[in-house]
């Protein structure tokens, strides 16, 4: 056991930190900078999409025969940490981090060979059509039903929550091919083009204001069998495996420890009550400091996850853990950046914070992101799984209860 | 010990109830939160008529005299119904100052149209060195002749664009965090040199960040003493306090109500969601909050009425308590709701966004937990 780095990552860092250093404009690194929600904004982060695709750098979780890195854990958390410093866009995750694992992992050949470059490149744009109205936490009672057509399905039915499906010109859906058997097993994967005839995008505005969640509606939708990924009915076994990726894919603890750094700097701006600065406030540091240690342990944790399990391998339900510490510890950092900035998160500003929007806007430039975060950062406890369902899965699978 | 309203207060209470129930549904708030002045003069006018906006003052000057209890009871209302209109930078933060400080004339005038409804106020005394210690005032008064000069900037001021005149704490002497040589002046919002930038805040509610540059102000608008408002200040800040302590409460009340009747009909895994044990334990919280929430305001508008100290005590250990509860029944309302909870489409995130700002307001947890454990 122990902590010292090898140098050859140290090397790799520094080769990092240059790259993000010579291709990140100013207007990429505001958009990064100025984002509230996991889902940066779109222009900004295909173009940087784009340079890292360039690069080979779009998909350092993908194996390097489709277009991946092949980075070990390491490398892969110090591109994440450096990516964060450098305030760089993230990627926007439905192809990158959920379709693109799912195909590279259940689909075809041919599937492989068309849809892996596209998501790289960023010619196709992917959003995830799993929940429905009546279809949550019970996502197994879905609903939306393709009915077999010759070599086509017709699909009927509504998806809700769609993130970004106003962006997309693609979906990837579970629907319901078998209504005769239980629920689980008669759900298929399907990728459906926006552009088919009879999709239609209604928008969900947000706590925040903001449009990023829709409903998308399918009225006798022709799409061909060609594009189930695995196989019919089996589309269960094919979003468990997204679904390890949506959780357990990623590291919280890097983008947690920036995001109490950004606290700090806060504090050392903000004025105390009672003299001096916020950051000299020791009620207020105590609760940053909790929550950093909090953050700490988190950390070991992802770490200790790390290196019993080696690269490619699937956490299984302790990606379960790391989702509720990680996304409940978002929540309490984004709570303690609206303490920070006190009134000024109360006016409503957040068309100023749209990437280049050049508005104007009172108070500090970062109090503009902080009462939008805590809204939108309650959202993280409910996609991806409830927090609720995945302390049910920690209980039944971990716990044998 | 007894909690029971008396005749007036429980008419008080009806009579606002009813209103709010006939006139002022979701859909109603939502439209005049997004209009051009975010309120309405017409409902405005019609407070006045029903005698809600003389409730705080005293006979003497045309009220009716209300007590801390009055104001309570009032402002838990308005909470379950998230009124827009200003009554708390108005009636309390403007009119009630008026009250403390100004003179016989002063008062006639200017309260008797507050109570009739044609007058806005605003207190203009945070600023961004202050973190709503109004004892930190770094806006100057300067005196040049019969006149004085005022220089500075408010934030976040209630109210502060649509009022038509403004209460503004400024120094006139010692420095900058001195608890004397703080002023209050009364100045026309309109004035030369004063700059108002009005906004939308995210609960839905008006205000501005105001500058003042070379603003002249005749010695007559003195408000009171010179360089002796700030016992004052923060007497209306407590009352605002106070009232606004009554509206989170309303807004718990009506968030957990909403949580517990979503979960009987929202259906998942063939039941309803809440038969969950893990989250009909969660609902167990969120009422007991509230009942504890309620009690501190009872709590609090009694023991106002037993001077100062007891009063500041008081209010800074409701802010506390009902700052943290309605936090929590906020943040599980949102939970419990799912998807649901996070869209524009519900009045449960407005009542969530609304309490979110209540914590910010007039000193937050922290805050008030200090001043607590300050006051003997
Ligand atoms: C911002 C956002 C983005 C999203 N993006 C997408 C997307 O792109 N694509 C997509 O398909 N979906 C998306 N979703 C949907 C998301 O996956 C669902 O909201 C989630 O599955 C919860 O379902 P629900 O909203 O219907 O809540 P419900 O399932 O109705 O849950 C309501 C409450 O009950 C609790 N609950 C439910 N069942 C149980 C149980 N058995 N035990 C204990 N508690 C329980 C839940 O935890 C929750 O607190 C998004 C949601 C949000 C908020």
């Amino acid at each position: 056991m122990d902590l010292t780095v090898k140098p050859e990552y140290r090397q790799f860092r520094d080769e990092v930190r240059a790259f993000l250093a010579d291709n990140l404009t100013a207007d990429l690194r505001e958009a990064g900078r100025l984002a509230t929600s996991v889902f940066h904004d779109v222009e900004r982060s295909m173009a940087w999409q784009k340079i890292l695709h360039k690069k080979g750098w779009a998909a350092p979780h993908w194996p390097k025969k489709f277009g991946g890195t092949g980075w070990d854990v390491v490398q892969r958390a110090i591109f994440a940490e450096e990516s964060l410093q450098a305030d760089a866009p993230a990627m926007i995750p439905m192809g990158l981090h959920m379709c693109g694992p799912c195909i590279i992992g259940c689909g075809t050949q041919e599937q492989k060979d068309y849809y892996l470059p596209r998501i790289l490149s960023g010619e196709d744009f992917w959003c995830q059509g799993y929940s429905e109205p009546g279809a949550g936490s019970d996502l197994a009672s879905l609903q939306t039903f393709a009915e077999s057509d010759g070599d086509h399905y017709i699909v009927n039915g509504t998806k809700i929550w769609t993130t970004y499906a106003h962006y997309a010109n693609k979906i990837f859906c579970l629907v319901r091919t078998n209504k005769n058997c239980k629920p689980q097993e008669g759900i298929t994967f399907l990728l459906i083009d926006m552009n088919t005839p009879g999709i239609t995008v209604e928008p969900i505005i947000g706590l925040d204001l903001v449009r990023e969640q829709n409903t998308v509606f399918f009225d006798n939708v022709r799409v061909p069998k060609a594009n189930v990924v695995g196989k019919e009915n089996d589309g269960w076994t094919v979003a468990k495996y997204l679904l390890m990726f949506e959780r357990g894919g990623q590291e919280y603890a890097p983008a947690l420890f920036h995001g109490l750094e950004k606290v700090k700097e806060i504090a050392a701006q903000e004025f105390g009550s009672f003299g001096g600065r916020l950051a000299d406030d020791k009620t207020f540091m105590r609760k940053v400091a909790e929550v950093e240690i909090e953050v700490t342990a988190l950390e070991f944790t992802e770490n200790r996850i790390k290196a019993a399990l080696g690269s490619g391998q699937s956490p299984g339900a302790l990606a379960s853990m790391t989702k509720i510490l990680g996304t409940e510890l978002s929540q309490r950092i984004t709570e303690l950046a609206i303490e920070a900035v006190g009134v000024y998160g109360l006016p409503q500003q957040v068309d100023a914070i749209q990437p280049g929007a050049n508005l104007p806007f009172v108070g500090p430039e970062y109090a503009l992101t902080a009462m939008p975060r805590y809204l939108n950062t309650r959202a993280t406890t409910i996609y991806g799984g409830s927090n609720e369902v995945q302390r049910g899965i920690i209980a039944k699978m971990v716990l044998g209860l | 010990m007894n909690f029971d309203l008396s005749e007036e207060q429980q008419m008080l209470v009806d009579s606002i109830g009813k209103f709010l129930k006939n006139d002022y549904d979701f859909e109603v708030r939502r439209k005049l939160a997004k209009s051009e002045l975010g309120f309405s003069r017409d409902n405005w006018k019609t407070y006045a008529e029903l005698g809600w906006l003389s409730v705080p003052f005293s006979a003497d000057n045309g009220g009716f005299g209300g007590s801390t209890v009055d104001l309570m009871l009032m402002h838990e209302q308005f909470g379950k119904a998230m009124v827009v209109e200003p009554l708390i930078p108005t009636l309390i933060l403007g009119g009630r100052l008026i009250e403390l400080l100004g003179s016989a004339q002063q008062k006639e005038t200017l309260l008797s149209a507050v109570i009739q409804g044609e007058l806005q106020l605003a207190l203009a005394s945070n600023e961004r060195i202050a973190r709503n210690n109004p004892a930190i005032v770094g806006t100057t008064a300067t005196a040049a002749g019969s006149d004085y000069v005022l220089n500075g900037e408010k934030i976040v001021v209630l109210n502060g664009a649509a009022a038509d005149k403004l209460l503004v704490t400024a120094r006139t002497s010692g420095a900058v965090d001195a608890a004397d040589g703080i002023s209050v002046f009364l100045v026309d919002a309109n004035a030369p040199g004063i700059e108002r930038t009005g906004y939308a805040t995210v609960d839905g509610l008006r205000a501005a960040d105001i500058r003042f540059t070379h603003v002249k102000v005749s010695a007559a608008n003195l408000l009171g003493t010179a360089g002796a408002a700030l016992e004052a200040v923060e007497t209306v800040l407590d009352e605002a306090t106070l009232a606004l302590c009554a509206e989170a409460v309303g807004a718990m009340d009506v968030m957990y109500k909403t949580t517990v009747e979503y979960c009987k009909t929202r259906k998942q895994f063939g039941t309803p969601i809440g038969k969950f044990q893990v989250l009909q334990f969660r609902m167990v919280d969120m009422f007991i909050a509230h009942e504890q929430s309620k009690s501190m305001i009872y709590m609090a508008a009694l023991r106002a009425l037993e001077g100062r100290d007891a009063a500041r005590k008081a209010i800074s250990a409701a802010k506390v308590q009902i700052g943290k509860s309605s936090r929590k029944v906020g943040q599980e309302a949102i939970q419990l709701h799912g998807g649901m909870g996070m869209t524009d489409e519900l009045n449960v995130g407005y009542y969530f966004k609304r309490v979110t700002a209540f914590d910010a307001l007039f000193g937050n947890v922290d805050f008030h937990l200090e001043r607590y454990t300050q006051v003997a």
